[in-house]
């Protein structure tokens, strides 16, 4: 592979079966401007290796996935059933369900690293805006795919954590009940709901795939940043491998990609001790209810949705009825999703990493992703009115690191920014 | 091509009506795939009335049917249950029963019930559609010493008094809904149907 890219480097066409190939499809040209010569900053250091794990668990996920579904039956009477089927039955079946369920969490942790990176290094700021649009259009469809598989196993916690969602959509005013009779094609979850959901969740990865595609476009269009926030493309040009290329960036591979090969590794180990020894995680990954088939007529003593939903419901329930109504606390649940959106907008610092932004934004940082982890556990945590007033507080400090970014960050003073990537 | 001769108003007025009926096609095919996900046939007539037979109920106790898919409760209330409904009164969010869409007109009542002695409800809590836990003992420790029986939400922590009533300062916005039912006889109840046209 190494000496056809020299030889592209130098650019003579590739002979053989790859010269072949290469003039009826731009293998060379794609393999080049995605990889080979693909100019990443030299410093990108640690946080740069959730990206590219998370494309790395998307795959797992299909593909463990479709051989769930050889065996998985999406019926009502069949489901529970079929999944412990596959547990016992099913050769291998114990090992493929678990590297799903436990991939399912460790998605969301790789995930919610990358986002916290795009939010440290300022990664939304223009011209990235685009780029992190399309990548939380990626998170929002991967919640869906996840709230759809979780009733698949129709267990107790399937049942009534979908039945608590679908609900959710009953609270708009006035076609909230038809909405959620529309979603559920019933009036109750029920074996409709239930086929329904298999095929969203089947079909809605492939649509996340072709989400990460273009985000893998996007940003191979502006240039990936890096812990400085310096743009590697303003900076002088001209390196070992290119008079034209940035004189910051290394070509993607091998550089980055044997690095990233390194940090696969680390996360296979962490990953394979999860499934081989844990993959229940004390009921944070598959929750106990859920090993109970589920019944319409009864709810669990405790409900709880999966720990990567536990910020938002804890949320849902910190806000108390309005005029009768639930909406208002479904839209603060919604919109803290969704405002995540405004990031490229909300913040007017004139410097893009938190490495050069004042305290103030350190400390709006800091506090954002402590109210995550903790608004996380309280809504694993029943409903107490100490936990309530808890959550109620952590959701305004939530709200607060995205409201009053275009005030503290146009009120604070920045440190000067380096004119090159430092190491 | 070249752009000489070509008479730009005449192309913007085509490709806007062409555009104009194509979206209108889009809207018309959306229509099936939309309906299709309703409820089916099928699951519309599976709204059949059912009966519950209250006879062996003991006093206090709780007796749970399936209607529509949902739990439906029938509680035989003692009297001490009773009793203590009218003092729970300004604990409560509507309890007279004013939101008219929680009940029909005939169990509009302080006992919301036709007969004062049994309470039907749809055991779906008014907040997400959890069905809450019953809790008849009075002073339940980990409710409190003023509790007087009810219905705890495990989800969200709403909580119901005897009569489905919501308490203030719960998540849940309104009572406990009351299905359409009328008695058979002295102890079968019929949940989906009324006196009045079906």
């Amino acid at each position: 592979m190494s000496s056809d890219t020299t030889a592209t480097a130098a650019d003579q066409a590739p002979g053989g079966f790859l010269g072949w190939l290469d003039k009826r499809f731009p293998v060379m040209a794609v393999w080049n401007d995605h990889l080979a010569q693909y100019y990443a900053p030299k410093n990108m250091g640690f946080w740069s290796f959730f990206g590219s794990l998370a494309l790395v668990v998307l795959v797992l996920q299909i593909v463990t996935g479709l051989w769930l579904a050889m065996s998985y039956k999406p019926s009502a009477e069949e489901a529970f059933a079929s999944v412990e089927y596959i547990m016992r039955d099913v050769n291998w079946g114990w090992l493929i369900r678990y590297m799903h369920s436990t991939g399912a969490s460790f998605f969301f942790i790789l995930v919610y690293l990358h986002m916290f990176r795009g939010l440290m290094w300022g990664s939304y700021q223009k011209p990235r805006e685009l780029l992190w649009i399309i990548g939380v259009v990626i998170y929002l469809a991967m919640m869906a795919t996840a709230f759809f598989g979780y009733l698949l196993p129709w267990g107790q916690m399937s049942y009534w954590g979908a039945q608590v969602i679908v609900n959710l959509f009953a609270a708009v005013p006035g076609v909230g009940e038809e909405l959620s009779t529309w979603v559920r094609g019933d009036y109750v979850i029920s074996d409709t709901t239930l086929n329904r959901f298999f095929a969203f969740h089947f079909v809605i990865p492939f649509v996340l795939a072709a989400l990460v595609f273009l985000h893998i476009v996007a940003l191979h269009t502006v240039g990936s940043t890096n812990p400085d926030g310096v743009e590697i493309k303003k900076g002088p040009k001209g390196n070992k491998w290119s008079d034209s290329a940035p004189s910051d960036g290394i070509p993607f591979h091998p550089y980055y990609t044997v690095k990233d090969i390194v940090g696969l590794t680390v996360f296979a180990a962490i990953f394979s001790l999860v499934v081989f020894y844990a993959p229940e995680l004390g009921g944070l990954f598959l929750e106990a209810p859920n090993f109970q088939p589920a019944d319409p007529l009864k709810t669990p003593e405790h409900i709880a949705p999966v720990w990567y939903f536990t910020p938002y419901y804890a949320m849902l329930r910190a806000v108390p009825p309005i005029g009768g109504s639930q909406f208002p606390g479904v839209v603060v649940m919604f919109g803290a999703i969704l405002i995540l959106f405004l990031m490229p907008w909300l913040d007017r610092s004139p410097v893009r990493s938190i490495r050069y932004k004042g305290m103030l934004s350190k400390i709006f940082l800091g506090a954002f992703a402590v109210s995550f982890v903790v608004l996380a556990y309280l809504g694993l945590q029943p409903a107490t009115e100490l936990y309530t007033l808890m959550s109620q507080i952590f959701t305004v400090v939530y709200f607060a690191f995205f409201l009053l970014m275009p005030i503290y960050t146009k009120l604070e003073k920045t440190k000067p920014v380096p004119e090159r990537v430092t190491t | 091509m070249n752009a000489e001769g070509v008479d730009q108003k005449r192309r913007r007025v085509l490709v806007t009506a062409t555009s104009a009926v194509g979206a209108v096609g889009v809207g018309f095919i959306a229509v099936p795939f939309i309906s299709s996900m309703n409820p089916s046939a099928k699951a519309r007539a599976a709204g059949a009335p059912v009966q519950a037979d209250v006879s062996k109920l003991e006093p206090g106790a709780l007796l749970r049917v399936k209607y529509r898919g949902q739990p439906i409760w029938v509680v035989r209330r003692t009297d001490k249950m009773l009793e203590a409904l009218p003092t729970l009164e300004p604990k409560l969010v509507d309890p007279d029963s004013e939101v008219e869409s929680q009940q029909p007109p005939y169990c509009a009542n302080p006992t919301r019930s036709i007969k004062p002695e049994y309470f039907v409800a749809i055991g779906i809590c008014t907040h997400l559609g959890c069905s809450p836990t019953y809790r008849p003992e009075f002073g339940a420790d980990d409710l409190g010493a003023n509790w007087k029986g009810g219905w705890f939400c495990p989800c969200h922590g709403s909580k119901f008094d005897l009569a489905g009533r919501v308490y203030k300062g719960v998540p849940a916005p309104t009572n406990l809904v009351i299905p359409k039912h009328k008695y058979v006889n002295e102890n079968t109840i019929l949940v989906g149907e009324d006196e009045g046209a079906a």
